[in-house]
């Protein structure tokens, strides 16, 4: 399923929604999602999971292919945490 | 940020009643949770992708007492992270 599926299905499921204010909406959804974790912030929504952004230490690498020792900044990666009823239910 | 401040912003921005922005949601939520829950995966461009996995059956071990224990085959999901979102969270601010 892509975004605009997810779309789709929303405006046929959501009575009186346009297509086009469902895209706006799931859109401001994901949008708002990504300034929150650009901030730092931790995302819990109930019944689907949390987001979050973990810090990973600096760490000296290798090139796969040269074998070379290269040196990888300090970054910060998306994280997510599925939550317990959505992990029940995609075992089922 | 909870489910209840995502509601918000669509009331600010998109300009639906608290209620209605409620109600999309839970039903986009549920959508997405309906496909899952069939083992579809879900790629929402420029966040990332939710993904099913099938783990097969596997020995593990508890840590504690170090005994072995069969973990059972089962289904996980995994979620992969857009470009656009970790270059968003390494930049601190979005777009």
């Amino acid at each position: 399923m892509t975004k605009r599926d997810l779309v789709e299905k929303l405006a046929e499921r959501v009575k009186n929604l346009s297509q086009k204010d469902a895209e706006m909406i799931v859109n401001t959804i994901f949008e708002s999602m990504t300034e929150a974790l650009a901030a730092g912030d931790r995302i819990e929504i109930r019944g689907l999971g949390s987001f979050l952004v973990k810090q990973r230490r600096a760490r000296e690498g290798r090139n796969p292919r040269s074998g070379d020792k290269v040196f990888v900044a300090q970054k910060k990666v998306p994280f997510f945490k599925v939550g317990k009823e959505l992990k029940e239910r995609v075992d089922k | 940020m909870t489910k209840a401040e995502i509601v918000e912003q669509i009331y600010e921005k998109v300009g639906f009643s608290r209620r209605e922005s409620s109600d999309i949601v839970e039903t986009m939520l549920e959508i997405m949770k309906e496909s899952l829950a069939e083992g579809e995966k879900i790629k929402i461009s420029g966040f990332g992708n939710f993904v099913v996995r099938a783990k097969r059956e596997r020995v593990g071990r508890n840590p504690h007492t170090g005994q072995e224990i069969k973990i059972s085959a089962r289904k996980v999901i995994t979620f992969k992270a857009s470009q656009i979102l970790k270059t968003a969270v390494n930049r601190g601010h979005a777009g």
